[in-house]
């Protein structure tokens, strides 16, 4: 056991449990309103929006696994550089839009925003359940990067004791999540943040001055995996797969409910505009991040005998952990730890809110009760949001890992899917409902046929044209054939339906 | 809608800046390699964090030109 590491963790755990519930009277609003626990009520400005965003959209699973894919595949992990490099001109572009017509409307979920566009509730309810099944693997991931730095501390336990922490862990988070709402991630974030950066810039100012400069780093490294093997022959091989991952991975972000929530809880289009010009400072992070990969290569942390037992239990995801543990004294790694532990708890309050607002406004409002009142949504919504996050953790408990791993491989792909529903119809005014419902089931068959030929394990599928090869990201694919049928479809069905009303002009 | 909310921003030419990263960032050919080296980082790893930079800064010019 590793008690300096673990007071100083516990101790940063409880300061942001009382953050948590001390976030509920923070600009005070009517919690009894789902705009006001869901949204914050929308009344985040710019700084406060970067704080959650950051919090939201880089977690705790991506501090321990893209470093980890680096440490393991090289050049291949860092596609997450570009994939945020990417992300920001969507952002800047289109979803100021969005927001303009969810603030004008009331509107809480990309369910919201497509039943407004085409008044069918059918696709709206579509929409609304693959956020929310692509979601609840996600949630569950985080509860993995959480697992891997309870056990870096030396924190285990036979059977359910051993899930102990993470048990505890979890109902603070869902107590304060449903006390407080969004207030309480946007609060945390903010520690959150603070603790991420001072651990990134330590090991990356650490890790070289012990090493001797950044160049020893990547010399430890083999060289055939410091860069993507260039592809022989009529193929576009790794560089079709990079950049195909780099560009789906983009599409899809800003369409999960947990990002949406984030820029909808935002005061203006301007305070979502500046973002794209602040947020990149993460995206600069998350490469040194990655680069944490090679680190650990240079540290031998693998062939070291202290941390097997780590490796044996949580694969190349201890790389982070046992670097940090090598590098530095045990108070420190506890900060280290209580940062990813933290960057757990942010990102899954806020998609368990996410959730928890589509299954009041868009399942419960939409199908079950129409005339429920307001406070009654918002009831519902804290129940669904306890109810989302139970299930996370009985999904990580009980469901092995790789399994949940595999989800959110499936998550990605199937989130894509809403791309032509959710943004498509902010521009043209030509698409029907049940076109879009036609591309979205095609799109999410394909996506999964696809998956299935590598037996859930891997996200590549190879196209073939005119003899050329184009190995690339599923989700991607898949979204062609999605808009494809949905174009196709409404230009078909147009004779037979009056068109809906677009709400965004 | 725009002209009505008074939200939008006018929209200008400056944002096919933005064509800039996915050029950029898509031609992988273009910075698969191990040099230059820049500060001990091989060409591959410095290109792709200079244009996390690049694209903060095409994003702060659109937004100037546009407000």
């Amino acid at each position: 056991m590793n008690w300096p590491a673990l007071i100083v963790f516990i101790a940063l755990f409880v300061f942001v449990t009382g953050l948590g519930f001390a976030a509920a009277r923070w600009r005070a609003g009517d919690l009894t309103q789902l705009h006001e626990w869901g949204l914050g009520g929308r009344r985040f400005g710019t700084w406060v929006t970067w704080f959650l965003m950051g919090g939201d959209l880089y977690t705790a699973y991506t501090f321990i696994a893209i470093p980890a894919l680096v440490y393991g595949a090289g050049a291949l992990g860092f596609f997450a550089v570009p994939y945020t490099i990417m992300i920001y001109p969507f952002l800047y572009l289109i979803f100021p839009r969005l927001w303009s017509l969810a603030h004008k409307h009331g509107y809480v979920t990309s369910s919201d925003v497509v039943l407004g566009l085409y008044g069918n509730k059918w696709l709206a309810l579509a929409v609304g359940v693959t956020g929310l099944v692509a979601t609840m693997p996600y949630i569950a991931l985080q509860l993995v990067g959480m697992q891997v730095v309870i056990g870096a501390m030396g924190v285990s336990g036979e059977g359910w004791i051993g899930d102990l922490p993470l048990i505890i862990a979890f109902v603070i988070l869902a107590a304060f999540t449903y006390t407080s709402g969004l207030r309480a991630p946007a609060m945390i974030a903010v520690v959150k943040d603070v603790l991420i950066y001072v651990v990134v810039i330590a090991v990356t100012i650490f890790v070289p001055l012990k090493l001797g400069g950044f160049a020893p780093i990547f010399a430890a490294v083999p060289v055939a995996k410091l860069t993507l093997a260039a592809p022989v022959g009529d193929t576009y091989g790794a560089y079709s797969i990079y950049s195909t991952l780099a560009l789906g991975s983009a599409l899809a972000l800003f369409l999960y409910p947990h990002s949406l929530t984030a820029i909808l809880s935002s005061s203006s289009p301007g305070a979502i505009r500046r973002n794209a010009a602040f947020l990149p400072a993460y995206s600069l992070v998350l490469g040194l991040l990655a680069l944490l990969g090679f680190m650990a290569v240079a540290m031998h942390v693998g062939t070291d005998p202290a941390y097997a037992e780590g490796f044996k239990t949580y694969g190349n995801n201890f790389a982070v952990p046992a670097l940090i543990l090598s590098v530095f004294p045990g108070w420190f790694a506890g900060i280290a730890f209580a940062a990813i532990a933290i960057g757990a708890l942010v990102p899954s309050a806020i998609m368990s809110i996410a959730c928890a607002n589509i299954v009041s406004r868009n399942i419960y409002r939409g199908f079950i009760k129409p005339h429920a009142t307001n406070a009654e949504e918002s009831q519902v919504a804290k129940i669904a949001s306890m109810v989302v996050k139970l299930g996370a953790l009985v999904f990580i408990i009980f469901v092995p890992v790789p399994y949940a791993l595999q989800f959110q491989l499936l998550g990605g792909l199937w989130m894509i899917q809403v791309l032509p529903s959710v943004i498509m119809g902010l521009y043209l005014r030509m698409l029907s409902g049940w076109a879009l419902l036609g591309g979205w089931a095609v799109g999410t068959a394909t996506g999964t046929w696809m998956a299935s030929l590598t037996s859930f394990k891997a996200a590549v599928y190879t196209v073939t044209v005119l003899g050329v090869s184009f190995p690339g990201y599923i989700a991607l694919w898949s979204l062609i054939a999605n808009i494809v049928v949905s174009v196709v479809l409404s230009l078909l069905l147009k004779p037979f339906v009056t068109a809906a009303p677009i709400l965004a002009e | 809608m725009a002209s009505q909310t008074g939200t939008e921003p006018k929209r200008h030419w400056i944002r096919v800046l933005f064509i800039l990263p996915f050029i950029s960032m898509l031609w992988v050919s273009s910075y698969n390699r191990l040099t230059p080296e820049l500060f001990g980082f091989p060409f591959y790893y410095w290109y792709q964090l200079a244009w996390v930079i690049l694209s903060a800064v095409i994003a702060g010019i659109v937004y100037k030109v546009e407000h």
